[in-house]
Formats: structure tokens, sequence, C-alpha cells
């Protein structure tokens, strides 16, 4: 009976640090710790390891940002979000950053008051089929059973590309990616459509890869990348720089390996600017000068985030295809620190 | 004179014919004692070896060691043949901490294992109270089992000694004076709080401070002011030191004597231990509501009377994962701005209204089933409303209710599993996904559920003796 | 001789409003009036100055907007340029079809169930009670789950049912070859009309008034059967002697509904296997079989207890009675326990619908586009009208709650011992 008192000093707690000053940076400064919406569990992208430690690629994003802004990337708080739950955990202020691999659209920019500062994974939603289907192209699926993670942007797509094919097909809705991968293996869906990302990682873990092709239709473009809440632009500047720093890192060779050396012997008047060596860029966005530099140090420039969580060497095996620097082919660009 | 024949001997008894005794009997009777029977019985027998046939291989084939899925496949196939379907326990034993503790931190385990060991010893005195032997009996378990369960995980060897110790300590306690173990259920919920969540221990004291507060302002006042505005004026001083005092006096206190534990964020708490921590603080918390709500069902204040039947009816008419979804959803809506509660403070808050509305039906069950000569009698008595609802009516009809609220807190803890639908790691859906998100374990799916849904089982199974057990004692009138 | 006080006639004072048993409930309820005005004011104000902050407002017109995705179950016509507010209804239609299955099939189970759990027959008797431990002490959701598993793990593919080389199929359909069960999904005939009436079309409801007007025609077939029953009792109990009945209640109560349906020209399609799937027909996901089927094992397993608690509470006197009068004991049950054993049994049946309707709601666990998968879910998430969408599922779960518990009291009402 008296144990409404969990409630009154959590209350009292809470309300305690809520009291909160006007903008995100301030309130990220105040509190210590970045609280960074992700996955509960999608592999390669942001899901908990056996020790319970958030891992993958949008995580990773997430540690930057806190070593840019707190100065340690171990200062995250993951706040794990459903595909129903996130965008209100952003709008509500429980989350300062939503890194969950959420599309970029018009009317979340927009209708729902969100900021997509960048775009950290260039994806399309594909198919994935049993080769014994004999299905080479998308457009061959008419009458397929199709599985869908519902809450997503996908189940929107798909319904679109079928009407404007003028062919048909029967939805079947799951729950989440792991469900979906179990419906499919055991054949009660002709094809899986989901992010292409996705497809590749679900194809890597299946027991027979080989067996299994990856339509060449790329029916939607998923640029999927963080958010933050419209109308605090110091925030979103930050978010955004940060992950151009990385960006920026890679185009110019700066490793977390050697970022101390380029530090102390570059003559590049850029990398200059953004090593915090020259100028007052950190100023400007309300950090100190050194946050790209830390925020690179974290855990590597994008390449070797890439790689380290759903690059080829991974289990996952991602290739780098449109998420390539700009110089390689791809779309990965970041505007000049200057 | 002729020789009459008079017997000296009985005859021995002659056994029944065999279809009539022993096993033959038992099997005729209780079997086949019509066609219907026996054909029922036929196939049930059917049905339970097709359910044994089915399962069994899979089940024996089962691999206990193994760092990944596709290690135990090859091990099975390895042992029984490439067309073997076999268990794959290595994901249990690999990863079955998580699924108790969730991301607790490992060398802190102690922790909750204390906790709940002394929620049975809290909650002895409540549900044993009149039965020393079985208290003593329940405590000794409790004591032999919590000292085990803590040699098992990480603590350092003092801390384990003191442990053990203080186990030892409330078990004379209790079978000495059992009464005294009270005091144990009343720190309980400070010392849950502050052993789970850690920190200064100068927060919890406080926040018990604030009770002692009331109670002092209630029985200073009670005399002159009545029962109502005594409480209302205790609950408002209460407050006042909780959300004004108290927490500058727990942080000058901590700066004079520091003292704490290592503080662990609500968000490392998973698996079992989130349901445990859900269900009894909701349960616990939604006693005190569900009697006001359901004495203000009874009452014949208009509006009292409509508000709580409004209440009770609104959130009985509601599914519970609506509910949840307005936890992390809706709630920030009503609070004001800038105010963030923790997401699973705000799913304990929902489930606590929750519970409250089936707690006060429970309750109103129990205050109907007393007899009208009770509230008559107590009124003869010239007591007054509140000291006849304290003095002669709740001890009985909250005594009746007990096994209500049991079973309202089976359906309860059972229902914990629906937080996963907001993001929180329970676990059956949860930490099951987490582990599936492991590039090794991925793919995997009946392991976990048939591991998750057993200690549910175990559990409810438990819970729901204790209340027939229950019921039974209290079922005193014969038929 | 008593001596009649006088009770001291006093003016009103402030504090009789406290002490004074006449006014102190006036003044409590006074009380609470204002501190309940005052929190509603507060919490109104909350949302308006959240709402504020984040730019919002409180809108229902996305319900009139296009939906744009795709419902893989549809008891009304529906397509992805239809509304918001249609998938809500159809949302809605999914919901109270899982609630109605579930609550007829888990009462006949669990009745059964129940009684069996009370026969001599040791091993029945013994598996019943197992089967009622195992379902009721482990969460629902874990058995949705567990259901929806097994249809797509053991069920055969499509492919199975294609004849191999020597004109056996791996796999066959049920029911002289009218149903199919897939592990993606369970292929039932569909029953069709040639000519059917007009449905009637509004943007949120479409109505098929031949349905309708063969369920009206049912209604009346049964009250008129009534009506002839009730004549032949007066007929009875005025002559001693029952007139034959039988076959005037068949007709009466097949011959209309039967004509009309072939006037209607009523037949059925049976799903075909062709190439690599089953065509025409009806395709039910399995999300829905395995959410009825879980929520019907589960609470045919509380039935199954709620039924044997209420016969166990018929004294026995009863069946010894009904046995001494030469009843055998399947009409001992069906005669004298179970209608008194019914009192008992229906309202804690009452709180078992309410609780089987509103747990249709973890369909979310399988992905069942119901009410909540529907407006509590792709709907809000498209829209982003978190407050609107679950304020309007509340509401509708509520309704649900309330007409069910209506008609059920109104039930419980008509059968209760009429104490005179």
């Amino acid at each position: 009976m008296k144990k409404s008192v969990l409630f009154g000093t959590l209350a009292a707690a809470a309300l305690l640090a809520g009291a909160a000053s006007a903008t995100t940076l301030d309130d990220v400064k105040a509190r210590g710790v970045l609280n960074c919406g992700s996955n509960t569990g999608l592999t390669g992208f942001g899901a908990p390891d056996a020790n319970g430690n958030y891992q993958g690629f949008d995580v990773d994003l997430c540690k930057a940002v806190a070593a840019a802004v707190l100065g340690d990337q171990s200062k995250v708080k993951y706040i794990p979000t459903t595909g129903e739950t996130r965008f209100t955990a952003l709008a509500s202020g429980e989350v300062d950053l939503l890194v969950r691999n959420s599309t970029w659209t018009f009317s979340r920019d927009t209708d729902l008051k969100f900021d997509f500062v960048a775009v950290n994974y260039y994806d399309g939603q594909g198919f994935m089929v049993k080769k014994t289907l004999g299905v080479s192209s998308a457009k061959e699926l008419d009458g397929a059973t199709i599985c869908i993670q519902t809450g997503t942007t996908t189940e929107l797509n798909l319904a679109d590309y079928f009407k404007s094919n003028n062919i048909k097909y029967t939805p079947v809705t799951v729950a989440d990616d792991a469900e979906a991968q179990r419906q499919f293996l055991a054949g009660a869906c002709d094809a899986f459509t989901t992010d292409a990302s996705g497809l590749a990682a679900s194809r890597a873990t299946l027991p027979n890869p080989g067996d299994y092709i990856i339509l060449p239709e790329i029916i939607s473009k998923e640029p999927l990348g963080p958010v933050v809440r419209h109308g605090d632009n110091q925030w979103g500047d930050i978010v955004r720089w940060t992950y151009f720093a990385l960006v920026a890192a890679e185009e110019k060779g700066i490793t977390k390996a050697n970022i101390e050396e380029v530090a102390k012997s570059t003559q590049d008047p850029e990398v200059k600017r953004l090593l915090g060596l020259e100028g007052d860029m950190g100023k400007m966005l309300g950090l100190d000068n050194d946050w790209a530099k830390r925020a690179i140090a974290a855990n590597g420039n994008y390449g070797e985030i890439f790689e380290a969580n759903i690059g080829s060497k991974t289990p996952i095996g991602l290739a780098r295809g449109l998420n390539a620097l700009w110089t390689q082919g791809g779309l990965q660009y970041s505007p000049p620190f200057r | 004179m002729s020789d009459t024949f008079i017997r000296t001997a009985m005859l021995p008894p002659q056994l029944p014919p065999v279809t009539e005794r022993g096993a033959v009997k038992w099997v005729r009777e209780n079997l086949f004692s019509s066609w219907l029977n026996a054909g029922l019985t036929v196939l049930g027998v059917a049905a339970v070896t097709y359910l044994v046939w089915l399962s069994l291989p899979w089940l024996i084939h089962g691999v206990w060691n193994g760092n990944s899925l596709n290690e135990c496949r090859a091990s099975i196939a390895a042992n029984f043949g490439p067309d073997a379907g076999g268990a794959c326990w290595a994901m249990i034993h690999a990863r079955w901490y998580q699924f108790i503790y969730g991301f607790y931190p490992p060398e802190l385990y102690w922790r909750p294992v204390l906790t709940a060991a002394l929620m049975f010893v809290a909650l002895t005195p409540i549900l044993f109270s009149d039965n020393r032997r079985v208290a003593a009996i329940m405590l000794a378990a409790v004591a032999v089992l919590t000292i085990l369960a803590l040699a098992l995980v990480q603590m350092p060897a003092w801390l384990f000694v003191l442990c053990s110790l203080g186990m030892t300590g409330l078990f004379y306690i209790g079978t000495e004076a059992p009464g005294r173990l009270i005091w144990v259920s009343l720190l309980y919920p400070f010392l849950t709080f502050w052993l789970l969540w850690g920190g200064s221990v100068w927060t919890p004291i406080m926040a018990l401070a604030g009770f002692v507060l009331l109670a002092q302002c209630y029985s200073l006042l009670n005399a002159r002011l009545g029962v109502v505005l005594a409480t209302a004026i205790g609950i408002v001083a209460a407050c006042l030191w909780w959300l004004l005092v108290g927490g500058i006096v727990a942080a000058s206190a901590q700066a004079l004597l520091p003292f704490g534990l290592v503080p662990v964020e609500s968000d490392r708490f998973g698996g079992f231990l989130l349901s445990f921590v859900i269900g009894v603080s909701s349960i616990a918390i939604s006693l005190p509501i569900g009697i006001l709500l359901a004495l203000g069902r009874q009452s014949n204040m208009f509006l009292i009377h409509t508000l709580s039947v409004g209440f009770i009816e609104f959130i009985r008419g509601v599914p519970l994962i609506t509910m949840l979804f307005t936890a992390s959803l809706l709630l920030q809506y009503f609070l004001p701005p800038q105010v963030q509660f923790d997401l699973i403070l705000r799913v304990v808050i929902l489930v606590t209204f929750f519970s409250a509305a089936y707690n006060a039906e429970v309750i109103r069950g129990g205050l109907a089933a007393l007899p009208r000569g009770q509230f008559e009698a107590a009124d003869a008595l010239g007591l007054d409303y509140w000291q006849a609802q304290r003095l002669i009516v709740m001890p009985q009809a909250l005594k009746v209710s007990i096994p209500g609220i049991v079973s309202t807190f089976i359906g309860l803890f059972k229902d914990t599993t629906l937080v996963t639908f907001v993001g929180l790691q329970e676990p059956l859906r949860g930490i099951t996904t987490i582990v599936r998100a492991d590039i090794n374990w991925k793919g995997i799916y009946w392991e976990p559920y048939i591991f998750v849904g057993a200690i549910f089982f175990a559990a409810c199974f438990g819970m729901s003796r204790y209340s027939l057990y229950l019921e039974r004692k209290l079922k005193t009138d014969h038929h | 001789m008593a001596m009649a006080v006088e009770t001291p006639k006093q003016g009103f004072r402030l504090g009789m409003l406290l002490y004074d048993t006449r006014y102190r409930a006036v003044t409590i309820q006074v009380i609470v009036l204002i501190l309940f005005v005052l929190v509603l004011g507060w919490l109104a104000d909350n949302v308006r100055s959240n709402l504020a902050l984040k730019g919002k407002d409180i809108d229902f017109s996305f319900l009139w907007r296009r939906a744009g995705y795709d419902i893989d179950q549809q008891l009304i016509p529906y397509n992805n340029d239809m509304t918001h507010g249609r998938a809500v209804i159809i949302g809605l239609l999914n919901t109270l079809l899982v609630a109605f299955l579930g609550c007829i099939l888990s009462t006949i189970l669990g009745v059964f169930l129940g009684v069996l759990r009370l026969s001599k027959n040791w091993i029945v008797s013994r598996l019943v009670g197992v089967y009622v431990e195992m379902f009721r002490n482990v969460p629902l959701l874990l058995w949705i789950i567990l259901v929806y598993v097994v249809f797509s793990e053991v069920m055969p593919t499509p492919r199975d049912f294609k004849p191999i080389a020597d004109g056996t199929a791996k796999a066959h359909m049920w029911l002289w070859d009218s149903v199919a069960v897939t592990n993606r999904g369970t292929n039932i005939p569909l029953p069709l009309l040639d000519h059917p009436l007009p449905r009637i079309e509004t943007s949120f409801l479409s109505l098929n008034t031949s349905a309708i007007f063969v369920l009206i025609l049912v209604g009346l077939s049964i009250w008129v059967n009534r009506v002839l029953l009730r004549r032949a009792k007066v007929v009875q109990e005025a002559t001693g002697v029952r007139p034959v009945t039988w076959w005037k209640s068949l007709v009466l109560l097949l011959l209309p509904t039967v004509a009309v349906l072939i006037l209607m020209g009523f037949h059925l399609e049976y799903p075909v296997f062709e190439g690599f799937n089953f065509h025409g027909g009806l395709n039910v996901a399995h999300a829905f079989t395995s959410l009825t089927i879980a929520l019907t094992l589960y609470y045919a397993s509380v039935t199954a207890e709620i039924v044997r608690s209420g016969i166990q509470a018929i004294s026995r006197g009863q069946s010894e009675a009904a046995f001494a009068l030469g009843l055998r004991p399947g009409r001992t049950l069906a005669l004298i326990i179970l209608p008194q054993a019914l009192r008992v049994i229906i309202p804690p049946m009452i709180s078992q619908f309410l609780s089987l309707t509103k747990d249709t709601s973890l369909g979310i666990a399988v992905s069942y586009l119901d009410l909540r998968g529907t407006l509590g879910g792709i709907t809000l998430n498209q829209t982003g009208r978190e407050l609107e969408c679950m304020l309007l599922m509340m509401l509708i779960y509520l309704c649900i709650s309330l007409i069910v518990s209506a008609i059920m009291n109104a039930y419980n009402t008509s059968v209760k011992l009429k104490e005179r």
C-alpha cells in the first residue's frame, strides 16, 4: 500500500528533471545524456547485444552525436521504440534524436512537424523470392502472396506499385522483421518485401542463401535518416553536421586510427577547420572546436561505420551501392566545411 | 437325537470376481463404464500419444551447448541424422539471464534476487497470518532458496554473508514473533525501490518520512477535525514535503553521510524482472485506490457514486492494450509541457488504473458478501463511517477478497507481456526479438516461447493453487 | 412516561456543513465536484498547451482522406483509394467478427470441457484438467503466437496440392474437396448470388441488402415458428393432446429461406488449385484463424472452470432426485442440472465475453487488421494524429463493451429465477 511512494518520488524526480530549458542542446547538456530513439531489434542497424549494449549502423550515429555534444560516446540512453511509438516519442520530447531507419517523406517532414536532417542510408523497397518460383521481375508477381510489415511506408509503396502496374496481390501482414522472415521461409508467402538492405540482411541469414533471389526492381525511394523535432534549428544543425563530418572524414581519408596523426600533420585547410585546428566552427554550432574530431574518433568515419556494422565483411554483407561516396559513384556527399 | 451340524468356522470370504477388484475394477469403473466413456478414453489416450510422438524426438534431440543456431543444427545432424529435428536449448543456456533480468548489470543481480526474496517475507504476515506453521515453512524455504540463489550470482563475499545473516534473522523473527514481520511489509516498498533502482539511501528514507508525516498529522488532528479533513491535511503536508523539502533534505543528508547503491536506470530493466516490477507495483498501488473506488461505488452520495462507476466502467470497457498505448502516446498530452515521465513509470500508472478498476469490483464483491448485520452492528456501537470501515467492514471484506485479488494479479502478471507493444523488453516478445536480432540466433522460434511459457506457467499455477487453498479455507459454511 | 425532549432549535451555523450529517454529504459532494472540475480543467489546459506547443490541433478530417493502404480481410468492399474512415469500419467489423466467433466457439467448447471435467472417466477428467490449467496459466499472447506459428510451419504449402507424376498429391483438401488449409491461409467456399439485391453504398458503410434480407427472413421464420409452438402448447394444455408440429416447423423454418436463396441464384464458389496457388473461394488469412482459435482455446479453458463450478454449485440432492425419478444421466444433465447451473454460470460468463471482446486487440501480435490495427495502427501511423485516433478507438471499444454487457445483462434478467 505504501508502495505509492515509488510513484511519489519518481514523479518528484521526473518533475525536477523535466523542468527543462528552451533548446534541445541545453537539455542534453544539462542532462548529460543523449536520449536516442532506437530500434528494438534490427540486425546490423540497431539492436542490443548479449550484454545489453546497443550496436549497429544507426546506433553509431547516436554515439557520434553524443561524442560531439557531450564528449563521451557512451553517454547515450537508447529508448526502444516501435514503428507505432517512434514519432510520438520524438514529438513529446522523450527522445532528442530518432535514428530508426525512418523514411524521409513529405508528410512526415511537414504534417508531422519533424525535420529529417540527413540521409544516412539510401534505400529502396525490393522483393525477395525463392528461386524455384521462377520469377525474374516484380511485374510477374501477379496474384502473388506478399509478406509485408505493417506500420511502415512499405505497405503504401506496395499498394501504389501494384496499382500502377495493374496487377493484383494478396498482402500477408506481419508484425516485425523476424516474423516476416519466418513466414517467408515457411513458404507462407511467395515474396517478401521490405527495404533492400533488410532483404539483403535477411537473405544472408537464411539457411541456404543461394536458393533466394532479390528481384531487380526497386519500387520506391527510401531515404533513411536521423529525425529531430521541427523548429529547433540549432539541434538540427548539430545532428546534420555531425553526420556530414563523418562523411567528410571519409572523403578526406580520416579514420579512427589515423585521426591524431592527420590532426598533427595535415596541411589541408578544410581538414584543419573540420578538426577544429583553425577557425571556430564549433562555436557556431554552440559546441566546442573539437566536436567533429570527437565524433569521428568515436567509431570512425562513415565508411568505417558502414563496414563495421553492415558492410561486406559482416554476415549482413551489404555493398555500398548508392551509399558510396559521390566520388565513387554513390550519393553520399558532404557540403563543404567552410 | 440326531447330530446337528453347527458350523463352527466361517468359510473364508471369497475374493470378489476379477472384474470387481483391483486394477481391473478401477479401470472398468473409471475408464470403460460405458461405450461413450470407452470411446473418450481411447480418444484421450490417442491424443496424448500423438502429442508425445510428435514432440518427444524434438525434445530428446535437444542440444544444450553451442554458440549459435547453426552449431545446434550441425550437432543434431551429426548425432541423429540429417533429417532429425531438435530443440536448441543452447540459446536458453547462453541468454537465460536476459530473459530473467533484462539488461540489469550482471554484477548487481543479487539486488533483484534479494527483492524477490523479501517480497515473500513481506507477504508472509499478510497471506499466512493465521497459520504459524505454514508461515514458518514458507520463510525457511525462502531463506534457503535465497541463500542458494545468492551463492550463484556474483556478489562480494561480505555482502553475501550479510544477506545470508539477514535472511536467517528474518526467519528467526518470523518463527518467534510473526507479528513483527508486518514491519518488513511496511518497509518493503521503500526497500524495493532502493534495491532495484539504487542511488542514495536518503531518497527512499525521505519518501518514507513523508508517510510518517501523514500518519502524524492524521493522529494529531483526527480527534479534532475528523477523519477526512485530517487525512486531507496529512496528504497535503506529505505532498509539500515530497515536492519541496524532501529532495533538498535528501541531497544534504547524502552530502553529509553519503551512502547508497550503484544507481540503475530503468531502461536496463527487462525480462521477468520488468514483468515483476510492473505487476507487483501496480497491484500494490491499486489496492488502496480499489478500496476507495469500491466504497465510492457503494456510497449513497450521488456524485461520488457516479464518478466511481464512470471510472470503473470506463477502464473495464477498454482493452489493456489501448491503456498501454495511452501510456506511450497520449499521457504526455495530459501532463504539463516539459514534464517527462519514464516509459516504465507511465506504464505502471496506467496499469495501476487498470487493476484498480478490477480490484474495486473484487472488493465490492467482498463488501456484498458481508451480512447486513455487520454494518448495523457497527452503527449500533456508535462507530462513525470510517471507524466502521476500518474496524468492522474492511478487515472482513478484504479477507474474503484475497482470492479475487490474487486472481486479478495472475491476470495482470500474464498481461504484462503486452508492454512489448510499446517497446518495453518483457520476456515473451521483447527479449525474444532482441535475441533473434543476434545473427547467431536468428531463426529460433519454439525454444524461447517454451522457456518463457514454462516460467509463466509455474508462477501462475502456484498463485492459483494458493488462491484455491485460501478459498477453501475461507469457505467456513458447511454443507 | 417518557419525556419527549425537544431538540434545541438552532440556526444554521457554518460548522454544521462539516459535522451535521444532513449537510455533510452535500459539502463533500460539492468539494469533490470542485476538485473534479479543477482536475478536468487542468487536463484540458495541458492538452491545449501541448497541442499549441507542437503546432497541432484536434481535427478528425483525416477520416475523410484517402487511406492508401490495403487490408487483407474485408467484410465489406474496400480498396486503398477509400477513406481512413472506411478503413476504420473495416477494422471494426473485423474486431466484431473475431469477438462474435470467439464468444460462440469458446462457449461451446467450454461447456463441453466443463462437463467432461466432471466426468467419471478418470483419464478424461485429468486430461481436461491439464488442458484447463495449461491454458489458464500461460499468457494469451503466447497462445496466439504459437497457434500462428503452428499454422505457417506445420500446414502444407500450396505446391503440395499439385499432383505429381502418378496423379497423387502430397496434401489433400478437406471436407469433400471444399476446404484447403495451406500455410498461407485457409481457402473456403465462397457463397455467391447470381441475382443479388443492389448494395447500399455510402462513403463509410456499404450494406449488403441481400444478406440483410435473408437474415430478416430467417428471423421472421423463427418468430412464426415460435408462435406455432406456443399455439401447440396452448392446445396441449387444454386438451392433453399435442398437435403434430414438426413438419410444419420444418417447412416454416426452411422453405422461405431456401426459396429466396434459389431465386437469388445462390451457389458456392469452391477454391480450385491452379498453377501455383488456390483460386476462387474465400482466402482466410492465418492472422484471423489463429487469433480466433487461440481466443477460443484460451477462453474455453476459463469457461470450462465456470461451468464446472456452476454445476458443482447445484446440490447433489437434485441429481439424486432426478435419478430417483428414473431419468438417465444425460437427461438429468440437460433437464435438471444445466438449467439451474445456468443461473450461476451466466454472470461470470458475461465478464468472460467482455474480456474476450477486449482481448481481440491482441491481434496486434499477428498483425490482424482489426480496429486497433487500422485506426490505432496504420491510420495513426500515417496521419500522426495519435490523440484523435486513440480517443476514437477507446470510445468505440467502450461502446462495444457497453453494448455486449447490456445484451448479456438483458439475457441474464430473462433467465433469472423469477422470485415471487
